[in-house]
């Protein structure tokens, strides 16, 4: 893009690119989709080398196993980045949310013992947030966290959890206090995916995939030094998570400028419709949505690059991407005719667009739903009031949660 | 990855503001009133005074021809700022569509005798394409210019001409023999009679231009539809970035109104439904600024990537601004159905602008031949 930048970064970005070229494999799709499927262990090894090059936790402190160095070099790193195939789906989490907010929480004891592990890919992190009543609402959740002497009993259910399978640790938020109102009483852990207690199922999807899962914790044991931040804290450090995923999703998904139009162009011309109008003014369109959305997302990281923080404006991006995807695939289903409900097993077009039909609803609903982002744009960004809450200066245990029923004595729910 | 800038410089922000405080002051919503219901249709007064103080009529002219020497990113500013505050003037005919053609066109001695004139906003010019029935293209112009003697003569329909009646000035596009060409003619010429057409938009004035045997002045120009398409591409960047004025005002009404307005004993804005309209529009104005940014931005740094960019700006910004206008009246309830609020006053702005230059449909199709669909 077009500013200057310093010849440090310039520097670090040179380094970067070599190392890439030499140690990993370029994406070979032209709209960027992975190449390659990593298996753990050799994603482990790549992370460590990554590591051993200077190249993970770039701008982390050094005390804890960063790199020490600006903010800049490890965007200068991610763009570079981008045209690789990098393991990022196992460690993504820790990287992107976890890690940060025990950066910004944590005792020294907490980063000296978790970080290097974490940027080094020897131990994996989830994060364990929405439960089956605390979707949209997270402040609402029924996990239970129970102190007994040096330790926390956790019992309850998380679901939602990406990599549990796969992690060997988890930031857990559970209810530490529910005799006072919902977001006084919630404490953030460190939790060992591996207690005895905990059970992680995958969950399948309407897509047929499983990328996430369920996980149970029954009397699982958590030391009390393992708690990040407060007791009764936990919101405040929730929000810090959510602030560090939104700018983690915002910097790793945006999308190839044009992705959806090239292909769909290409599917046309296949299929012998590329010149009927009515074809062509949806292929029109599609560009038009698509190169917009992307043409935003260019010009919020030019900002930010000159000191202007997105804020809740990465909602908008958010917002118009899930709706994005919607369209695309809709006008997928148009071109495709009956071959996008039913085709011939080595058609890849077909399977492919068929799998982005079914997956465009997760856009409007996985990392707040539209819903929430349209609220987000409406209260923080347009000023505009919010609804008459009514439940915030309400016990926990007197409020409706899910589908449970409010429990004004102590001792149920 | 394109090397596109979408981030305005300090001098460009204080551009904007130094606009939007004159336009405040000069040129309110109540003064906007008063002068639609004039006979002439737009503000001579503020028009004399965005030329003497602002210089605005020659932002994007060479300061060899008399102009500020500024690009098309200055121009989108003037142009939302125009948009937003719904000032009725020929600034779209003069300063862009005129001035455009001729910048476009092979003409040292037109472009040196007529151009500082334009600039300086003492002369008001206009752009002749469309015809009855047919778009802002090419093929769809029947008007003709025969050669008499040594002078040329024009035979022909335009409508609807884009200030026609206020212009002292009229390029027109005609066929002359095989070929398409550029001529001028003098407002005030014998054999053009000019009618002022009822229009949707009470701000923008429109106007029907007959030509019988008119005399006129052949420009010269090598590649005249080459031409056409540039004046075209640059003027739907400007139009865009109006588009984009007029959409963000209407934002800010609904806010204001949402935040003001109580029913059920509550701020109509606390309301998710009117809250999650409000946030739409907010969407609708940050993607339709990435794309006149874009645009504007290729007009000055990119003209290869000018033709989709300007098809992406005009798609993009006519839908949106529509949308907005609507959903504007919407959030407003009854009172925004009034005739005395300023909503539909935008609303038909909005729709207006964007059937002109050639619909949303034509638009498209354009976009998608320049994308090699």
């Amino acid at each position: 893009m077009g500013e200057a930048r310093g010849p440090a970064e310039q520097n670090f970005r040179v380094r970067a690119r070599a190392w890439l070229e030499a140690n990993a494999t370029r994406r070979s799709d032209e709209d960027g989709r992975q190449a390659r499927r990593w298996d753990l262990a050799s994603a482990r090894v790549f992370q460590g080398k990554l590591h051993d090059a200077g190249f993970a936790g770039v701008a982390w402190p050094t005390a804890y196993g960063g790199q020490g160095l600006t903010p800049a070099d490890q965007r200068a790193f991610d763009e570079e980045a981008r045209e690789f195939d990098l393991p990022g789906e196992f460690f993504g989490i820790g990287m992107g949310m976890c890690g940060p907010t025990l950066l910004d929480l944590g005792t020294d004891e907490q980063k000296l013992r978790y970080i290097r592990p974490l940027l080094r890919g020897e131990e994996v992190w989830c994060q364990l947030f929405s439960e089956p009543g605390a979707g949209s609402d997270v402040a609402s959740l029924q996990t239970r966290a129970v102190k007994e002497g040096d330790v926390w009993v956790v019992s309850g259910q998380k679901v939602w959890t990406s990599v549990a399978r796969f992690a060997d640790l988890g930031a857990l938020i559970a209810r530490t206090d529910p005799d006072v109102p919902k977001h006084d009483g919630i404490t953030m852990f460190v939790v060992d995916m591996h207690a005895p207690g905990v059970t992680v199922r995958p969950l399948r999807d309407m897509t047929g995939g499983a990328t996430f899962n369920e996980v149970f914790f029954d009397g699982v044991r958590v030391p009390a030094e393992n708690v990040i931040g407060e007791v009764n804290a936990g919101w405040a450090a929730s929000v810090r998570m959510l602030i560090h995923e939104r700018v983690s999703i915002g910097g790793t998904t945006r999308s190839r400028r044009g992705a959806a139009f090239a292909t769909l162009t290409e599917v046309a011309r296949s299929r012998g419709v590329d010149r009927d109008p009515v074809v062509r003014q949806r292929l029109a369109e599609l560009y038009v949505r698509e190169r917009v959305v992307h043409l935003f997302g260019t010009r919020l990281a030019q900002e930010a690059r000159l000191g202007r923080s997105p804020g809740s404006r990465g909602s908008v991006g958010k917002l118009a991407g899930a709706e994005l995807a919607r369209f695309s695939a809709g006008v997928a289903a148009e071109l495709l005719g009956s071959d996008a409900i039913a085709w011939d097993g080595t058609d890849r077009e077909a399977a492919r667009w068929a799998a982005a039909l079914l997956s465009a609803p997760a856009g409007g609903i996985a990392g707040g739903s539209n819903e929430i982002q349209r609220n987000i744009i409406g209260e923080r960004v347009l000023g505009l009031p919010k609804e008459p809450q009514v439940d915030r200066d309400v016990p926990f245990r007197e409020l409706r949660v899910g589908t449970r029923s409010p429990s004004p004595r102590a001792g149920g729910s | 990855m394109g090397a596109e800038n979408l981030v305005l410089t300090e001098e460009q922000e204080e551009l904007r503001d130094s606009l939007r405080r004159f336009l405040a002051d000069r040129s309110p919503m109540s003064r906007v009133r008063q002068t639609i219901e004039t006979t002439e249709g737009f503000d001579r007064a503020l028009w004399d005074r965005m030329a003497a103080d602002l210089s605005l009529q020659g932002m994007a002219v060479p300061d060899t021809c008399g102009g500020a020497g500024f690009g098309q990113v200055e121009m989108s500013i003037v142009m939302e700022e125009l948009g937003r505050a719904l000032v009725p003037s020929p600034f779209l005919a003069s300063a862009v569509l005129a001035t455009n053609a001729l910048l476009a066109l092979d003409d040292a001695d037109a472009i040196r005798e007529l151009l500082p004139s334009i600039a300086a906003g003492r002369t008001i010019a206009t752009l002749a394409v469309a015809e009855d029935g047919g778009g802002w293209e090419a093929a769809k112009i029947a008007t003709t210019a025969v050669l008499d003697g040594d002078g040329w003569r024009l035979q022909g329909t335009k409508t609807p001409v884009v200030d026609g009646i206020a212009a002292d000035l009229v390029v027109v596009v005609a066929h002359a023999g095989g070929e398409l060409g550029f001529f001028t003619v003098d407002g005030d010429a014998p054999g053009l009679s000019r009618t002022r057409l009822a229009g949707l938009d009470l701000t923008r004035q429109l106007a029907s231009l007959e030509f019988s045997g008119t005399p006129a002045r052949r420009l010269v120009c090598e590649d005249a539809t080459g031409a056409l398409n540039q004046v075209l591409d640059v003027a739907s960047v400007a139009l865009a970035a109006e588009q984009l004025g007029g959409l963000q005002r209407c934002l800010e009404m609904s806010v204001d109104y949402a935040k003001a307005r109580a029913q059920f004993g509550r701020p109509i804005g606390s309301f998710q439904a009117v809250k999650h309209l409000c946030a739409d529009m907010h969407v609708a104005m940050e993607l339709a600024r990435s794309a006149v940014r874009y645009a504007a931005w290729a007009a000055d740094a990119a003209p290869g990537e000018l033709p989709v960019a300007a098809g992406l700006a005009r798609a993009f910004c006519s839908e949106a601004f529509f949308k907005v206008a609507a959903d504007t009246i919407q959030v407003h309830g009854g009172i925004g159905f009034t005739w005395e609020h300023d909503a539909h006053l935008y609303y038909r702005r909005a729709k207006s602008s964007e059937l002109l230059l050639g619909g949303p449909v034509k638009v498209r199709e354009r976009l998608a031949e320049r994308l090699g669909v």
